[in-house]
């Protein structure tokens, strides 16, 4: 298959693997990084994009349109964010295990939900293929791009320039650096804290809808395999910078691609080692950034302020 | 009501009369019927011990609490405070004892988020004009891309003032704004804005506990004790014996013990050439050496953020050495519980409710800390007796006179001063060999700390080698035999109590080492 390219066969399905793999890890760690700015941890990320997932499935194959499954995602994002934002507001709840409660919630919901899916076929949504100049099919195949993809890069820039032009980017920096300073100016935590976590639910519910509606681009109960949760480890790693999570996501990404590749060039002996390799790497990354000394860097101020 | 006098300066820095301010809390009556009275264009000292109500009553003028009974008059008009941001309309600020900056902002994002009204699209390159114009209408300079947690305490203090002025406040309250403060760096904030108020651009409210700051700032003060208005007048025409006297009660001695000429000991501490690393990655210590020997306190001044919470952190064992080493009565020690129980070393850390007890616990529990695993506290080897624990607690809270209502309360429902006793009389119930201990008074009143400060000096006396790492420079000269000063993680300066000149420890805290570089300067 990779006669006509040779070895340069697998670092061509790692790009196009990328270009794949890397959308949802990007829309999960932007909403991540949104609702951690504020000063929240949001755990339940993973019931969010499998809940996304399901419900974008679910709504391309009822209405037909795919991008009506894309923003029946993000309501559902919303409203899952909504209710660990406004749990956690009240009194004495910790953020960290609601989250992991929500994480439950929604992946035992839309698998019960979602159980009817399995079978149909949904409308998928639309390509663009950059690979229009090349003859190679392997060239084709591999730079075929999501519209999701540029949408995702366009948020990402968006959100940093939020943060430091204007005066919403500011209040949730505010929130997450100082309670008592945004309660001295007027603001209210609860309110701040509340919104960016349902939009930031919004934000990664995408990812579950590029799941489900691109690549793989089906509905099953191993969609996610636990994207949602290594979007934690993925906004640690981009040091809550929405312009580092692009990169933090490639290299996700890239890992993920990393086994498929190298099955489709022929080497087939370490495919389930190569398989592991995102894990690996939010291990590893766990284990450079948890140094005592250097794990806090840039991190928000009241991020996690319960547990320390 | 008013006195006749002027109620504004021309440059609009009002006056302020409080009139029978009471307010109770609970049972607890924090402030009964209270009078004060400011004149326009003056820095008011409000002298009094903790809880004399001082905070309390400027808390009801700037509408954090609600009096139950009093009135304020701001200025020519009588006026109610519903809220902190009503007290801003009216041009009354204040600026806290800890600082309310945003750590990881900068100096121009921090006071443009203080304004409130921020646009939509916020143009940083007008903001920065806008706010270097308007430093450059006030006495403080700072860079306004300097993000905070890069400056000084004395910057951040000069900024929180500069944030009030940004703000157009008139009336300015200042809550102990000096307790992180060198000297030099004291002379210069008070100085900038007794400057400003004799210009009659601000009237200023002083909340203190130190004489030093009344005599040379103030124009007029008045002190508070137990929630109730004591005495006022122009400074002019009081002396300090007589605020003290105000301040304390007159039917009160403090005892104070008093320093024992002891022999001169062997070295009992020994601190080689220690290396760590703070919170942030950055070096805390640099090849930090001193000895303490048995029967002498070592005083260490600095300003905070110098590296004297690693290096307490390092001695407790809290923190782990980069290089270098700690030898206690000449044998290496890492912090193992056995080598401090065999070596005796005791610690009274700063704010201690966070640094060594358990908050939730009781007082029985808290004091057992040092000792509950070894034998006589301890059944069959295993099981603690909870009996000989309890009797040891209330046997140490009647000779410590630890103010708690009973051994099983949790040690965080203590105040500041019950709790700091309490873990003084945990670390010192039986004779210590190494003592260490951070800022132990921060935040006491007079009793407490005279109390405190003699349990110290009664330990050296004894033969204890005491290292006291404190930011109050009065607290190292009345303790300390020899005086250190860090800066920057390393020991910059020494000198022996005897020969200690103030203002060459004060240069030696701002950084100005060396003789040499004090002639240059």
């Amino acid at each position: 298959m990779s006669q006509s390219l040779g070895y340069w066969g697998v670092p061509l399905a790692v790009l196009g693997g990328i270009l794949r793999l890397s959308p949802p890890f990007l829309f999960v760690s932007l909403g991540e990084c949104l609702t951690e700015k504020s000063g929240r941890i949001n755990l339940g990320q993973e019931g969010t994009l499998v809940m996304g997932a399901m419900s974008a499935y679910g709504i391309s194959y009822l209405s037909g349109s795919p991008w009506l499954g894309v923003l029946a995602a993000g309501a559902v994002g919303f409203i899952l964010g909504s209710i660990h934002g406004w749990f956690c507001s009240r009194p004495r709840v910790n953020d960290i295990a609601l989250g992991i409660a929500m994480m439950f919630l929604g992946e035992g919901l839309a698998f019960y939900l979602g159980r009817g899916l399995i079978q149909p076929q949904a409308a998928q949504l639309a390509s663009v293929n950059l690979g229009w100049w090349s003859h190679q099919p392997e060239i084709v195949a591999a730079l075929k791009i999501n519209i999701l993809l540029p949408v995702g890069l366009a948020l990402a820039v968006i959100m940093w320039w939020a943060f430091r032009y204007t005066r919403w980017g500011m209040i949730v920096r505010l929130a997450g650096e100082s309670t008592d300073a945004s309660r001295a100016m007027g603001y209210s935590i609860n309110t701040i804290r509340f919104l960016a976590t349902a939009i930031g639910g919004f934000i990664a519910a995408i990812g579950g809808a590029f799941l489900s509606l691109y690549y793989p681009g089906s509905w099953n109960d191993n969609i996610s395999s636990g994207q949602g949760l290594m979007a934690v480890a993925l906004v640690i790693f981009a040091r809550w910078n929405p312009i580092n999570c692009i990169y933090a996501a490639v290299i996700f990404g890239g890992a993920k691609a990393i086994g498929p590749a190298l099955q489709a060039a022929g080497y087939s002996s370490y495919t389930y080692l190569m398989n592991a390799a995102p894990y690996v790497l939010t291990m590893v990354i766990m284990i450079i950034t948890c140094s005592r000394t250097r794990a806090w860097v840039g991190a928000p101020a009241e991020l996690g302020a319960s547990l320390r | 009501m008013s006195s006749g006098r002027v109620e504004v300066t021309k440059h609009g820095a009002p006056g302020l009369e409080v009139i029978g301010m009471s307010k109770r809390f609970g049972s607890l009556k924090a402030l009964d019927n209270v009078s004060l009275k400011v004149q326009p264009g003056t820095i008011h000292a409000l002298l009094g011990g903790n809880g004399a109500g001082k905070s309390t009553l400027v808390k009801c003028v700037m509408g954090f609490y609600h009096a139950d009974e009093g009135d304020i008059v701001l200025g020519p008009k009588q006026v109610t405070v519903k809220d902190p941001r009503e007290a801003r309309e009216l041009g009354m600020g204040m600026v806290y004892q800890h600082f309310t900056l945003v750590q990881n902002m900068t100096v121009l994002e921090n006071l443009v988020l203080s304004r409130g009204k921020v646009p939509g699209v916020i143009k940083w390159q007008q903001e920065r004009q806008e706010v270097e114009h308007f430093m450059a209408t006030t006495p403080f300079k700072l860079s306004t891309d300097a993000k905070i947690s890069g400056l000084s305490a004395g910057e951040k203090q000069k900024l929180e003032i500069l944030k009030q002025l940004y703000l157009n406040t008139k009336l300015l309250f200042l809550d102990e704004p000096t307790s992180s403060l060198t000297p030099g760096e004291t002379e210069e904030v008070l100085g900038m804005l007794q400057a400003m108020v004799r210009r009659g651009e601000l009237t200023i409210v002083l909340i203190t506990h130190r004489f030093r700051e009344v005599m040379r700032f103030a124009d007029a003060c008045t002190i508070l004790r137990n929630g109730k208005f004591v005495g006022t007048g122009q400074v002019a025409e009081l002396d300090q014996q007589r605020m003290s006297d105000w301040m304390i009660g007159s039917d009160q001695v403090i005892q104070t013990a008093s320093r024992k000429e002891t022999p001169s000991g062997s070295v009992k501490l020994e601190l080689q050439e220690l290396q760590a690393q703070g919170d942030s990655g950055v070096p805390a210590l640099e090849k930090l050496t001193v000895s303490v020997h048995g029967g002498e306190i070592v005083g260490i001044a600095g300003v905070s953020g110098n590296g004297q919470k690693a290096l307490i952190e390092v001695i407790a064992g809290q923190r782990p050495l980069t290089a270098g080493q700690i030898l206690v009565r000449g044998q290496r020690y890492r912090g193992t519980r056995r080598e401090i129980q065999m070596h005796r070393l005791n610690c009274l850390p700063e704010e201690p409710l966070h640094n060594t007890c358990v908050g939730h616990m009781s007082v029985t529990r808290n004091m057992a800390m040092r000792k509950f695993d070894q034998k006589p506290n301890r059944m069959f080897g295993f099981f603690l007796h909870n009996g000989r624990l309890r009797r040891h607690a209330l046997d140490l809270i009647r000779r410590y006179n630890v103010k708690t209502p009973s051994p099983e309360s949790p040690i965080r429902n203590l105040s500041g001063g019950n709790i700091q006793r309490a873990v003084l009389a945990r670390e010192l119930c039986e004779p210590s060999e190494v003592l260490i201990t951070a800022n132990p008074c921060y935040g006491l009143d007079f009793h407490a700390t005279a109390d405190i400060r003699s349990q110290i000096m009664e330990a050296r006396n004894h033969g204890a080698a005491v290292l006291l790492i404190s930011e109050d420079l009065d607290e190292i000269l009345e303790l300390a035999d020899r005086i250190f000063v860090i800066f920057e993680g390393n020991l910059i300066y020494e000198t022996s109590a005897a020969a200690a000149d103030v203002s060459q420890i004060g240069q030696a805290m701002a950084g100005h080492s060396s003789a040499e570089e004090l002639v240059h300067a």
